[in-house]
């Protein structure tokens, strides 16, 4: 654990008193002009790369329970399949799935009149509902195969106690199983909702105007290129120290 | 042959597939060229670096030890995406004010070396952790061993610690090296032309979007495979020796 005297040593101090004095040349001697015009579609963008990063972490993790499970007790023809997504999602990049999913649904759809005509089709037309299908689908993926280790590791007795108490299946499974198994894979979810928020910018690739696009705006409208990218990078990094503070927080909660 | 593509509709994706010209199968295989030597050299370039910051984590100095975790903190928390453009524009603009002043011109940048540059830098941070478990994982009793006999420090490294981790490092570096083959695709949106990117030209020019995202994901799972394969010889080559982790009979 860091305490505040071990920032007190010597070399620290030194370093902390170089970087105040980058952060002050970074802000005096660059330019951030561009900032108060930019602010409001900013966070914009920035809320757009939240709710893509909640929503898709949330279903993902829902879609990974039922992977996980089918290949840790699964019979055959439930475990093969489980076992083929994954191994598809895991083996490809991500950008080629969203690309797929957007390039290739996206110019089949409007081939059937009855999509068309659906209630649905405003959606259909609009990029962020394949956004979050990718995402949600590459969660799933990597969560699936870390949900089976979870799951076979939950040790046996406490499933037999459960068993012997009487307790039907499906409440053994909520009560005793699933939340055993969270419990041990929880350092290993927060690492991965990282990676989740580092794969949100690949959304900016089919028009949707996260945190990211919005830099990339800044760019090509003003071309300056440094300053929106180093502040692009600070607000990824203080989204990730939040993630990883509100992860050791649930870590702190469940009882050992 | 033809007459099972035929009666399964596939023709015109075969067609479309096809290596020679009105077909875009050479395109995607030249993509796929740049994308395994963009990920052989970011991989390799990225272990160099993570033995290094292996090396300084574990005996460097307090100030080393601090940049170090910085620099693999920083890494980490930042997506890749970003770390590529920053990187990228900061390489071209050094090499070019370099080059501006010992009295060259413009130098064009091949993409290939500002991959292998830009992914390697990503990958060193990672495989400096790797790195640092592994070497952490030897008994510290070898190297002391070889430390008595008088060998100098880049020999034990040489004879001691590099064969003495390989069978705790592979598993992390395959994982490593699959992240590599993938990350190579983020090298779209810079515009270097590796299988992504000539899969994305390929199919908005003929409009068949699914033949070719699937070809390419295909190849990419195609690559993945074999790694994997590979790897598993390789961990079993660095484990030689060794009790086998399964069963009682080592």
């Amino acid at each position: 654990m860091i305490t505040f005297k071990s920032f007190l040593q010597p070399h620290r101090i030194v370093m902390m008193a170089l970087f105040g004095a980058v952060v002050l040349w970074c802000a005096l001697s660059l330019r951030w002009d561009w900032l108060p015009k930019y602010a409001p579609l900013a966070l914009e963008g920035l809320w757009t790369t939240i709710w893509i990063m909640v929503v898709t972490t949330v279903l993902g993790f829902v879609l990974a329970v039922p992977i996980g499970l089918a290949q840790a007790i699964g019979p055959w023809y439930l475990a093969m399949p489980a076992r083929v997504f994954c191994t598809i999602i895991r083996g490809t990049p991500l950008l080629l799935q969203i690309w797929l999913l957007y390039y290739g649904l996206g110019s089949l759809f409007p081939q059937f009149p009855w999509i068309r005509g659906s209630e649905l089709w405003p959606y259909l037309r609009q990029a962020w509902p394949y956004a979050v299908l990718a995402l949600t689908l590459s969660y799933a993926g990597y969560e699936g195969e870390v949900m089976r280790g979870a799951f076979s590791g939950v040790v046996k007795g406490q499933l037999e106690a459960a068993k012997s108490f009487g307790m039907r299946r499906f409440t053994m499974f909520r009560r005793i199983w699933l939340p055993q198994a969270i419990r041990n894979v929880l350092p290993t979810l927060g690492g991965e909702t990282i990676l989740q928020l580092k794969a949100t910018p690949l959304v900016a690739t089919i028009t949707v105007i996260d945190i990211y696009a919005v830099s990339s705006r800044v760019r090509s409208d003003t071309f300056i290129v440094y300053e929106p990218l180093l502040l692009l990078a600070v607000v990824y990094m203080v989204i990730a120290g939040l993630i990883t503070l509100a992860f050791r927080r649930f870590e702190n909660m469940v009882p050992r | 042959m033809e007459l099972t593509l035929e009666t399964l509709g596939l023709a015109e994706s075969a067609q479309l597939l096809s290596l020679s010209a009105p077909g875009w199968g050479a395109n995607l295989l030249r993509g796929l060229a740049n994308s395994l030597k963009i990920a052989f050299g970011a991989f390799g370039f990225g272990v160099l670096i993570g033995l290094f910051g292996a090396y300084g984590k574990l005996y460097g100095g307090p100030v080393i030890r601090d940049l170090l975790a910085i620099y693999t903190t920083v890494i980490r928390a930042v997506p890749e995406l970003v770390l590529i453009l920053i990187l990228y524009y900061v390489g071209t603009d050094l090499i070019n004010k370099a080059a501006g002043a010992m009295g060259y011109g413009r130098i064009e940048i091949s993409g290939v070396v500002a991959g292998i540059w830009v992914l390697g830098i990503v990958q060193g941070a990672y495989s400096t952790e790797v790195l640092r478990g592994a070497i952490k994982a030897v008994p510290p009793g070898q190297i002391e061993a070889a430390r008595a006999f008088g060998m100098p420090p880049i020999m034990i490294m040489w004879r001691v610690t590099i064969p003495a981790m390989m069978s705790f490092a592979t598993p992390g570096l395959a994982n490593l090296w699959l992240i590599a083959t993938k990350d190579t695709a983020l090298l779209a949106i810079v515009g270097f032309s590796e299988l992504t990117l000539e899969t994305r030209q390929a199919a908005s020019s003929t409009r068949a979007y699914f033949t070719f995202f699937l070809a390419a994901g295909g190849l990419y799972l195609m690559v993945t495979l074999c790694s994997g394969v590979v790897f598993g010889w390789i961990e079993k080559w660095a484990r030689r020796g060794q009790p086998s982790l399964r069963g009682g009979r080592g």
